[in-house]
C-alpha cells in the first residue's frame, strides 16, 4: 500500500507518453495531459503521507531493471521536491492544453512532455545509484527533446539544444564519476549502504566525490560558471517546457547537492560549504546582473533563474557551514530558508515563464523592446506577471520576501557564533543578498514596466490579444501559489522541516515555531507576514477612503478626466519616444561597466559635401555572456583546432593506414615484452 | 495590556503614530525649505505651507494620462499606504508599537521598497521618455544602496542579537554604550547616506529642481496631478520623516515612551519631532553648502556608504 502511489505514477507517466506517442492528433494532448495528471496526483500524495508521517516510502524490484534492480526510498527531502514538481507540472500541462496549437502537439512532444514530468516525480525518490542515473538520463535526454520541438524553424534552437546537450552530459559523467566512487568504496550501490559507509572514507575519496558532485548538480542548478546553457535552452524551449525546466528541473541540482553533501557524506570541513557559499554569491550576482540588463523577455527570466538558485546555494552553504562548526538549530533554519527558496521560486518563476509564453504567443515575440501596454490588452496575463514579477523581487506580502527574510535571519545569527572564515562570508553574503535583491527588482520593474505598461512599442504589441483561457488558467494557478505562500507561509513550514531533519545531521524536529506568526526557536526573530499583508490592505483600503473623502468635500466634484500626458510641454510624444528595456538598464549597464563588457558600435557617416554634418549615426549595443566568451569559446576553439590537427592523420593513402597498423603493432609489441 | 483594552491602545498608539507622520512630515519639508531659505538670506513660504499645497491638491480634479492603466492610480496609494503601515507599526514615539514584534528591520526595508517600486511603475506606465528616465535612475539608484543599507542592518543587529526594530531601539536605551560604539555610528552614517539617496536629497537629487535632464525623483512623478499628485507628495515627505524618525531614535532613543500610558506617549511623540525637527535642520543646513552629484558619480558615494557598514559589520564582530 504504502509504496502504490509510486507504481502508479510511473504506470500513469508512461501511459501519457504512450497516448501522446499513438493516438491522433485531435485526443494526443488531451489524453497525454490527464494521464500526466493522473501521475502527478499520485506522486503527490504519496509525498504528502510521507511529508505528513515522516516515514520514507519504500519501494525495491529486482525484475524492472537487468543487473541492477530498482530501488526507490521516498524520504521527506525527496517528498518537498516531488510537491514542488507536481505542483508545477499540473500548471503547465493545464498550459500546454491552449499552447498546444503553437507547435507543441507533435507526437515526439507529446511523448517527451509526460516522460521528462515522470522522470522528474521520480528522480528525488531513487535509492539507489543505478535508479537514480537512470531516471536523472532520462529527464536530461526527454527536456533535450523538449527544447529541440522548434529546431525546423529556427536555427538559434538547434544551437541552444547543442550547448543544453553538452553541459548537461558533463553534468551527468561528473555525477557518475562521484556516485560510482562513493559506492564502488561502499561496496553496494544502495545510497543507505553508502550513507553507512561514508564517514569511513578517506578524505581525499570524500573530497573529490563532494566536488564532482557540485560540478554535476551545480551545472543543473544553473551554477556561474556552469550556467551557460541556461540562457540559451530556457529561451528557446517551448513555455510550458521552460517553466518546468526552470521551475522544477533547475531544484533537483540543488536537491542532488544536498544528497550528496548532506545526506550520503553527512557533511564535510567547512571549505566545501565556503566553496559551495561563494558560487551561491557568484551565481546570484551574475545572474541579477543580466536579468537586469536583458531584453529578451524569457532570456531575463533564464538568468534570473541563476540568481535565484544563488541565493537557494547560499542558504545551503550557510547550512552546512553553521552545521560543522557546531550549531545545528542555525544550519536547520538556513536549509529551511533554503528550501523555502526553492518552493517559492518554482511558484513565481513558472508562472513568470507561462505568461511570458502567453506574451509570445499574443506578440509573435520575446523582444521587450517591442513591446509595451500589454497590461489593458492582456488584463490576466498581465496581472500574473506582475504578480509574478513582484514576488520574485521579494516585496511583501508575496512569497519572495518570506524566503529572504529567513535567510537574512539565520546568516545574522549564525553569525556572533562562528570562525574567522564564516565570519568574513556572512557579511558578503548579505551584501550578495542586498545588490541581488534591488537589481532584481530593477529587473523586474524593467520587465513589467517596459513590456506590459506605457504604449506599444511595435504592431505586435498594439493588436495583441488575450490568450485561450487555459493558458491563463494554468499561470495564474502558480501565481495564486505565490501570495498563498507570502501570506501563510506556515502551510508549508512544518514540511520543510521533516526535510530539514532529514538532511541536517543533528538538527532539531521544531527549528521555527509558527502559528499567526513566525518565530525562530530560541532566538530574538519574528515575522508576521499574515499581519503585515493585512495591515497593508487596511492601510491601502484607509487611504482610498480618505482620498474620497477629501474629493467629497471639494466643492468641484469632478470626474477623472483623461488627458495627453504633459511630457514637458511637448508637442510631438510617440511611442518610440518611450523609455526601452535597453535605455532603462541603461545607468546599470554603465556602472557595471567592467563586469559586462557590452559589445557597443557606433557608425557615424558624414555627408559628401561637408564633414561637418552628419547624415546618420547607427549605434548597436549587445551584452554577450563574459564566461560564455572567456572561458567556454576558446575551450571550443582549442577542441576544434585538434580536430582539425587530428584530420591530418587520415587522408585516404592506404600506405598510410598500413603503417600506422604496423607502428601500433611494435608499439604493443614494446609494452607487452 | 490584552483583550478589548488592549486593541484599543493599540489602535490609539497607532493612530497617534500615523497621525504624527502625516502630518509631520509635510510640516518637516517646510521646515527644511524654511532653514534653506534663512541661510540663503530669503524669507521663504510659511512652514506649513506643504499642507496647504496638500489641500489644494486634493481638492482638485483628478486628471490622468490617457493611455495609462490601472497601475498609475495604484501607485500613489501604495506609496502612501507602506508608509501608514510602517508608521504604524515603528518604535517611533513608544519602544511598544502595536505588532511591534514584526517590525523586523528587513521586513520594513521591503515594505518602503514596495512603495519604491510602485512609484517606479507607475512612471513607466505614463507612455513619456521622463518617466522611463526616472524610473530607470530611481532603480538603479535604489539597487546600489540596497546592499550598503542591509549590512547597515547587520552591523547594528550583530550585537543585539535581533534585527527587530523595537528590540534594537529598547537595547539603545537600556545599554547606552551600545550607541557609543564604533559599529552603530559606521552603520548609522551608512544608514544616513542611504537615507539621502532613498528620499531624494541632495547630493543625489535636487527636491526642487525641475530642471528636465537632470531630474530623478521629479521625472517620475511628472504626469501626476491633482490628489494623485498629493498623494504622491504626502508619501515621499511621510517616508523623509519616518526614516529620520528612525535614525535619531537609533542615535539617541531618549525620550521615547518605554512604559504605556497617554503621559508618556506624548513625552516620547514631543521628544519625536524636536529630534527629527533638528535632524531635518542639520540636514537642510548642509543641503545649502552641497552641489547634486552627477549620476554616475553617486556609484561611489553609495559604495563609500557600503564600505562604512561593511567596516561596522567586522567592528562588531571584533568588539563582541
Amino acid at each position: 500500500m504504502s509504496n502504490l502511489s509510486l507504481v502508479i505514477t510511473a504506470i500513469a507517466g508512461l501511459s501519457a507518453a504512450i497516448a501522446g506517442c499513438a493516438l491522433p492528433a485531435k485526443t494526443r494532448v488531451h489524453a497525454a495531459v490527464a494521464f500526466t495528471w493522473g501521475a502527478c496526483i499520485a506522486a503527490l500524495v504519496g509525498s504528502l503521507t510521507v511529508l505528513h508521517t515522516g516515514h520514507a516510502m519504500v519501494l525495491n524490484s529486482s525484475r524492472i531493471l537487468p543487473l541492477t534492480g530498482v530501488t526507490m526510498v521516498l524520504d521527506p527531502l525527496g517528498a518537498v521536491f516531488v510537491v514542488v514538481t507536481a505542483v508545477v507540472a499540473i500548471a503547465s500541462t493545464l498550459y500546454w492544453l491552449g499552447y498546444a496549437s503553437h507547435g507543441l502537439s507533435t507526437r515526439t512532444a507529446s511523448a517527451a512532455l509526460p516522460i521528462f514530468v515522470t522522470s522528474m516525480l521520480l528522480v528525488p525518490a531513487a535509492g539507489s545509484v543505478a535508479t537514480f542515473l537512470w531516471l536523472w538520463e532520462l529527464m536530461a535526454l526527454s527536456s533535450l527533446l523538449l527544447v529541440l520541438v522548434d529546431q525546423r524553424r529556427r536555427e538559434e534552437t538547434r544551437s541552444a539544444a547543442q550547448w543544453y546537450a553538452v553541459m548537461t552530459h558533463v553534468g551527468a559523467s561528473a555525477i557518475l564519476f562521484a556516485l560510482v566512487m562513493l559506492s564502488a568504496h561502499a561496496g553496494n550501490q544502495t545510497f543507505a549502504a553508502i550513507r553507512i559507509h561514508a564517514v569511513h572514507l578517506p578524505a581525499a575519496v570524500r573530497n573529490t566525490a563532494f566536488l564532482l558532485a557540485l560540478v554535476g548538480f551545480g551545472s543543473k542548478a544553473g551554477a556561474v560558471p556552469l550556467h551557460v546553457w541556461l540562457p540559451k535552452a530556457h529561451p528557446e524551449a517551448p513555455s510550458p517546457a521552460s517553466a518546468l525546466m526552470s521551475g522544477a528541473m533547475v531544484n533537483l541540482g540543488i536537491y542532488g547537492i544536498v544528497l550528496v553533501g548532506d545526506r550520503l557524506l553527512g557533511g564535510g570541513p567547512a571549505w566545501w560549504w565556503l566553496t559551495v557559499t561563494a558560487v551561491g554569491v557568484v551565481s546570484a550576482l551574475f545572474g541579477a546582473l543580466h536579468a537586469a540588463t536583458s531584453t529578451d523577455l524569457k532570456r531575463l527570466l533564464a538568468y534570473s533563474t541563476a540568481d535565484n538558485m544563488g541565493l537557494v546555494l547560499i542558504g545551503v552553504g550557510a547550512s552546512g557551514l553553521f552545521a560543522t562548526t557546531g550549531h545545528p538549530a542555525i544550519a536547520a533554519i538556513a536549509m529551511v530558508s533554503a528550501l523555502l527558496l526553492t518552493v517559492n521560486h518554482a511558484a513565481f518563476k513558472g508562472s513568470l515563464f507561462l505568461s511570458a509564453g502567453s506574451v509570445q504567443v499574443a506578440t509573435g515575440s520575446r523582444d521587450l523592446d517591442g513591446m509595451g501596454g500589454l497590461l489593458r490588452r492582456m488584463p490576466i496575463t498581465g496581472a500574473v506577471f506582475l504578480v509574478g514579477g513582484l514576488a520574485i523581487a521579494a516585496l511583501p506580502p508575496l512569497n519572495g520576501f518570506v524566503g529572504e527574510w529567513l535567510l537574512f535571519q539565520s546568516l545574522l545569527h549564525g553569525l556572533p557564533t562562528s570562525s574567522t572564515a564564516v565570519a568574513i562570508a556572512v557579511p558578503v553574503g548579505v551584501a550578495a543578498l542586498a545588490l541581488t535583491g534591488g537589481l532584481t527588482a530593477a529587473a523586474f520593474v524593467k520587465a513589467i514596466g517596459v513590456g506590459f505598461l506605457g504604449r506599444p512599442r511595435s504592431e505586435g504589441a498594439a493588436t495583441a490579444h488575450e490568450v485561450p483561457r487555459t493558458m491563463q488558467l494554468g499561470a495564474a494557478l502558480l501565481a495564486g501559489a505565490c501570495v498563498v505562500l507570502g501570506v501563510v507561509p506556515m502551510i508549508v513550514l512544518p514540511a520543510l522541516e521533516r526535510a530539514t531533519a532529514a538532511a541536517v545531521p543533528g538538527a532539531p524536529a521544531h527549528s521555527l515555531r509558527s502559528s499567526v506568526e513566525l518565530r525562530l526557536a530560541g532566538l530574538q526573530g519574528v515575522l508576521a507576514p499574515a499581519l503585515l499583508a493585512a495591515g497593508l490592505a487596511l492601510a491601502f483600503i484607509a487611504v482610498i477612503a480618505i482620498r474620497r473623502l477629501a474629493q467629497r468635500r471639494s466643492h468641484l466634484r469632478l470626474a477623472l478626466r483623461r488627458a495627453e500626458p504633459w511630457g514637458c510641454g511637448r508637442e510631438l510624444q510617440t511611442a518610440r519616444m518611450q523609455y526601452t528595456a535597453t535605455s532603462f538598464a541603461e545607468p546599470l549597464q554603465q556602472v557595471f561597466d567592467d563586469v559586462l563588457r557590452p559589445d557597443r558600435d557606433l557608425n557615424v557617416s558624414h555627408l559628401a559635401e561637408s564633414r561637418y554634418y552628419t547624415e546618420k549615426i547607427a549605434y548597436r549595443t549587445s551584452i554577450g555572456d563574459v564566461v560564455e566568451h572567456n572561458v567556454y569559446r576558446p575551450m571550443i576553439g582549442a577542441v576544434n583546432a585538434w580536430g582539425q590537427w587530428a584530420r591530418g592523420l587520415q587522408n585516404g593513402s592506404v600506405h598510410r593506414y598500413l603503417a600506422y597498423g604496423l607502428v601500433v603493432l611494435v608499439v604493443i609489441l614494446a609494452v607487452i615484452v | 495590556m490584552n483583550g478589548i483594552g488592549g486593541v484599543i491602545a493599540a489602535v490609539l498608539v497607532a493612530g497617534a503614530q500615523i497621525a504624527a507622520v502625516a502630518v509631520g512630515g509635510p510640516l518637516l519639508v517646510g521646515v527644511m525649505r524654511k532653514v534653506r531659505c534663512h541661510i540663503e538670506g530669503r524669507v521663504g513660504p510659511p512652514i506649513h505651507q506643504p499642507l496647504r499645497d496638500l489641500r489644494k491638491l486634493f481638492s482638485k480634479q483628478c486628471m490622468r494620462p490617457d493611455q495609462a492603466s490601472w497601475v498609475f492610480g495604484v501607485g500613489p496609494v501604495v506609496l502612501v499606504a507602506t508608509a501608514v503601515l510602517i508608521a504604524a507599526i515603528s518604535p517611533l514615539a513608544t519602544t511598544h508599537p502595536p505588532l511591534g514584534q514584526t517590525a523586523d528591520f528587513f521586513a520594513i526595508v521591503f515594505v518602503l521598497l514596495l512603495g519604491s517600486v510602485a512609484l517606479a511603475l507607475a512612471a513607466l506606465d505614463t507612455g513619456t521618455p521622463f518617466g522611463g528616465m526616472g524610473s530607470s535612475r530611481a532603480m538603479t539608484i535604489g539597487a546600489l544602496a540596497e546592499p550598503a543599507l542591509l549590512v547597515a542592518i547587520l552591523a547594528m543587529s550583530i550585537p543585539a542579537h535581533t534585527s527587530n526594530l523595537p528590540a534594537l531601539v529598547r537595547i539603545g536605551l537600556a545599554h547606552p554604550q551600545l550607541i557609543a560604539s564604533p559599529e552603530r555610528f559606521l552603520a548609522l552614517g551608512s544608514f544616513l547616506v542611504v537615507i539621502l539617496a532613498e528620499s531624494g536629497r541632495l547630493p543625489v537629487d535636487n527636491p526642487s529642481t525641475h530642471l528636465e535632464l537632470t531630474m530623478i525623483h521629479e521625472a517620475m512623478v511628472l504626469e501626476y496631478a491633482g490628489p494623485d499628485l498629493g498623494l504622491v507628495i504626502l508619501g515621499e515627505s511621510m517616508r523623509l520623516a519616518l526614516l529620520l524618525g528612525l535614525l535619531v531614535n537609533l542615535l539617541a532613543p531618549w525620550g521615547i515612551a518605554d512604559r504605556a500610558g497617554a503621559a508618556a506617549l506624548v513625552i516620547g511623540l514631543g521628544a519625536l519631532v524636536g529630534k527629527v525637527v533638528v535632524a531635518g535642520i542639520v540636514i537642510a543646513t548642509f543641503e545649502v553648502f552641497t552641489a547634486k552629484l552627477r549620476l554616475f558619480r553617486l556609484p561611489e558615494l553609495l559604495a563609500g556608504a557600503f564600505v562604512l557598514a561593511v567596516v561596522g559589520a567586522f567592528t562588531a564582530l571584533v568588539v563582541r
